[in-house]
């Protein structure tokens, strides 16, 4: 899966208060390097209840850049870390990475 | 409409927040990154609505409905679309949000809390206002609606999150605020002379210098209140 993020549904937020707008891409760009940490770790120490809450936290970072496929991804891993299970799991990470990327570059 | 924001993300806090600075009937004051800490808020400040995230570590957005024995309106902010059934358990919940919230989505909402309110207001039975134009006000206690009559009341007193309302007959406990009830009163009965006491006026039995008799009961009468109640007073 090669989805990539955009900002349509920030720049839909936003209007035309490029104030916020800054803002906001400021606030997720502080709060995703530290989920997806806290995700690793998780993942680490096969913690799976907690990578299943930082998973639904995350997924919503992928709704509002707008990355439906990933979205999808992120709601059925969670459902599997429910249930014991991690078949998702590298493609998720590959999902975290591009995501990673994409706000280097915003 | 003054709301909070309870989420333990910040990029759905900031995202509920643009929201409401769009819309002109809300006035954000505050925001919680945790439900525990937004309870010890709504012990001491009246809010009109509540901006919930479901999902949280530990205390969950259920668990915050729960603990609160007079919530005020609630919309629920979730990223699960099935969520919609469950939301629906409780009075105060008038609607949910699935994320990320549109603000086409959001403005529907808000107008339901609006509709809420009014459908409220019209059931509340002010001053004489009611189809029999009685005068009458009803609290709710235990799930029961106990009717008073407005010129049966003597005092009511703040007490923390409750109110004390004495009558000619009994006292009654009711989980709301002072202000909250003034609104409910009319002004040709009721007077507030103090922070914490409201008096039916028709009932004093004399005055002095910083306080009231009513039955037998001395009420304070504070130095800012005092001069109002010296105009409502028909002195000879």
């Amino acid at each position: 899966m090669q989805e990539k993020p955009n900002l349509s549904y920030v720049d839909q937020l936003s209007g035309d208060d490029t104030e916020f707008k800054n803002s906001f891409i400021s606030i997720i760009k502080q709060e995703f390097p530290k989920e997806k940490e806290l995700y690793m770790d998780c993942v680490d120490r096969q913690l799976t209840k907690q990578t299943a809450d930082i998973v639904h936290k995350i997924k919503h970072k992928f709704s509002i850049l707008s990355m439906q496929d990933s979205y999808r991804l992120a709601v059925a891993y969670e459902m599997e870390l429910l249930e014991g299970r991690t078949t998702s799991e590298s493609e998720f990470k590959s999902v975290l990475n591009i995501m990673e990327n994409y706000l280097k570059t915003i | 409409m003054n709301c909070i924001i309870i989420d333990d993300e910040a990029t759905a806090r900031a995202v509920v927040r643009q929201l409401c600075s769009k819309t002109p009937a809300l006035n954000v004051i505050d925001e919680f990154e945790n439900a525990i800490d937004a309870i010890k808020f709504l012990n001491h400040q009246d809010i009109d609505v509540v901006f919930l995230d479901i999902h949280m570590p530990g205390f969950t957005g259920v668990d915050f409905v729960q603990t609160l024995k007079n919530p005020p309106k609630i919309i629920l902010t979730t990223s699960d679309t099935d969520f919609g059934i469950a939301a629906y358990e409780y009075e105060a919940i008038v609607d949910y949000l699935v994320k990320p919230i549109t603000p086409e989505r959001f403005e529907k909402s808000v107008q339901k809390i609006i509709n809420a309110k009014n459908s409220q207001q019209k059931n509340v039975k002010p001053e004489g206002s009611g189809p029999s134009g009685s005068e009458d006000l009803y609290i709710n206690i235990d799930r029961r609606l106990i009717k008073l009559k407005l010129e049966e009341i003597l005092i009511i007193e703040a007490k923390g999150d409750y109110i004390d309302i004495k009558t000619i007959k009994e006292q009654f406990r009711v989980h709301t605020t002072l202000k909250k009830i003034k609104e409910k009163l009319p002004e040709k009965l009721f007077l507030q002379i103090h922070r914490s006491f409201i008096i039916n006026f028709t009932k004093i039995i004399d005055i002095e210098d910083n306080s009231v008799l009513i039955e037998k009961n001395v009420i304070p009468i504070s130095r800012s209140n005092r001069p109002e109640l010296m105009r409502r007073l028909n002195l000879l």
